[in-house]
């Protein structure tokens, strides 16, 4: 089972590896999008250094909706969920590889990269540190959310304008703790509350979303 | 099989709903504008006008029952979801179909006539207070249900998935109701509790109760008309179908 499991991982990766572009359109999307801001809030340092979480965290949640509306649809349109369903994985498993290589391929870069943008924000190094880890858990949230919400609607007639409608939303909990926990040393309130919040979050979603999702693939290739 | 569910599969039979439910729609509707008629007019033009908010104080008595009515719709379309995914019930998909559509109006208005109240009595539109923020997400929630559930070429799936929907945004009614209290902002606490004595004076709560059991009466006859009116409809196709 467990080896099936990276197995489907691996297939993941290396399918995300050969469609490069695809892979890449989410990061260029985030980078993109975070350094609009500067152009119409103004170059103002000081307002940049406010606002700068908050532009991350929000990009970060655009950038992670891109790649859901192809991970399972792809799939699902030329036939080999039906396969996987097959391959004695159960569903849930299958849900939770195919969530678990979204975060890898898409979320993981976005990770990386907020660090250059976090310093273009002027963020000190103790805020990076804290953004990196609140949007660590916070896009493990993001991925998992989104990942049931993707598999619940496979096959939906207006599939792009249901997913944006359903999963943010959904996310908006993990944006708010996530955001605040980011501004904490900014305004000196308490960085831990926040942070436990986000992490009450992932685990309250870790063990029900695979199952959901893997709930609504199971409709979907009934 | 249980009493209790064997009682509730009888009525998942559409000829047996119809035959228990069509001779209480007339009823219903008519205490429901009654209510509602006596709560309006004794509110709006008879009862006092607020100490502090004069003439304004009488928006309460649209905002209040729609706000209710926003969270009893989803906790109704919530329940549609378990009864749905748990027993399979095929009056509930049929039900959270026509719920959504007045939850999401409901909310609307609600946000619609908070935000005429807040201008008077806040000096602005709108502010990004939690108890307002959780109903916009709500509205979004209903939109959302509302176009799955009509999403797919198979109708069965997209009950499935508006079920699972329903049942998850679920988490957004507490946080409705405590933001009040745990982040303590503009807008104001609950004036009405069914524990303590109400800091509201009788003379505003009164048509305030008066009109909110004429919403939700109001409601729920909507609603059982829309239903009845659907499975009538289905009806009509089967027959029509099998008369080719």
């Amino acid at each position: 089972m467990v080896a099936l499991f990276i197995t489907l991982i691996r297939r993941e990766l290396r399918l995300a590896f050969y469609f490069g572009s695809d892979t890449l359109g989410g990061l260029f999307f985030f980078i993109l999008c975070s350094s609009l801001f500067p152009l119409a809030l103004g170059p103002s340092p000081s307002l940049l250094h406010m606002m700068g979480p908050g532009i991350i965290w929000v990009c970060a949640l655009l950038a992670s909706l891109l790649p859901l509306e192809r991970l399972f649809a792809a799939d699902y349109d030329d036939g080999s969920l039906d396969l996987l369903m097959l391959s004695g994985l159960p569903p849930a498993g299958i849900a939770l590889a195919k969530i678990v290589s979204h975060w890898l391929t898409s979320s993981l870069p976005i990770l990386l990269t907020s660090v250059p943008l976090g310093i273009m924000f002027s963020m000190q190094t103790k805020e990076l540190l804290i953004l990196l880890g609140s949007l660590t858990l916070g896009s493990l949230t993001f991925s998992l959310i989104g990942g049931t919400i993707a598999a619940s609607i496979l096959g939906a007639r207006r599939n792009t304008l249901i997913l944006p409608l359903l999963v943010l939303p959904l996310n908006t909990p993990v944006l708010i703790f996530g955001a605040l926990s980011s501004y904490a040393m900014q305004i000196g309130a308490s960085i831990t509350t926040n942070l436990s919040l986000l992490g009450a979050c992932l685990c309250l979603a870790l063990p029900f979303c695979p199952l959901a999702a893997g709930a609504g693939l199971r409709e979907a290739c009934r | 099989m249980s009493p209790i569910s064997s009682w509730f599969h009888h009525y998942a039979n559409p000829g047996v709903f119809l035959r228990l439910v069509r001779p209480c729609l007339l009823p219903l509707g008519t205490i429901s504008v009654i209510l509602l008629m006596t709560g309006l007019i004794w509110g709006l033009c008879f009862s006092p006008a607020d100490w502090q908010q004069g003439e304004n104080v009488r928006i309460m008595y649209i905002h209040v029952p729609m706000a209710w009515l926003a969270s009893a719709c989803y906790v109704a379309l919530a329940l549609c979801g378990i009864l749905s995914l748990v027993w399979r019930h095929p009056l509930a998909d049929r039900a959270a179909i026509e719920i959504g559509p007045i939850g999401c109006a409901a909310s609307a208005l609600c946000l619609v006539t908070g935000s005429l109240w807040g201008k008077p009595s806040w000096g602005t539109w709108w502010v990004w207070d939690a108890r307002l923020t959780s109903m916009l997400i709500l509205f979004f929630l209903y939109l959302g249900h509302i176009t799955v559930i009509r999403a797919f070429d198979d109708s069965f799936r997209g009950q499935k998935a508006a079920a699972i929907l329903a049942i998850v945004g679920i988490v957004d009614l507490p946080i409705i109701k405590f933001s009040v209290q745990w982040w303590n902002t503009l807008h104001q606490p609950d004036s009405i509790s069914l524990t303590a004595t109400p800091t509201i004076s009788l003379s505003l709560m009164w048509p305030l109760v008066l009109c909110t059991g004429g919403f939700t009466l109001g409601a729920i006859t909507l609603v059982n008309t829309r239903l009845c009116a659907s499975l009538m409809e289905r009806q009509v196709q089967f027959f029509s179908r099998r008369g080719k």
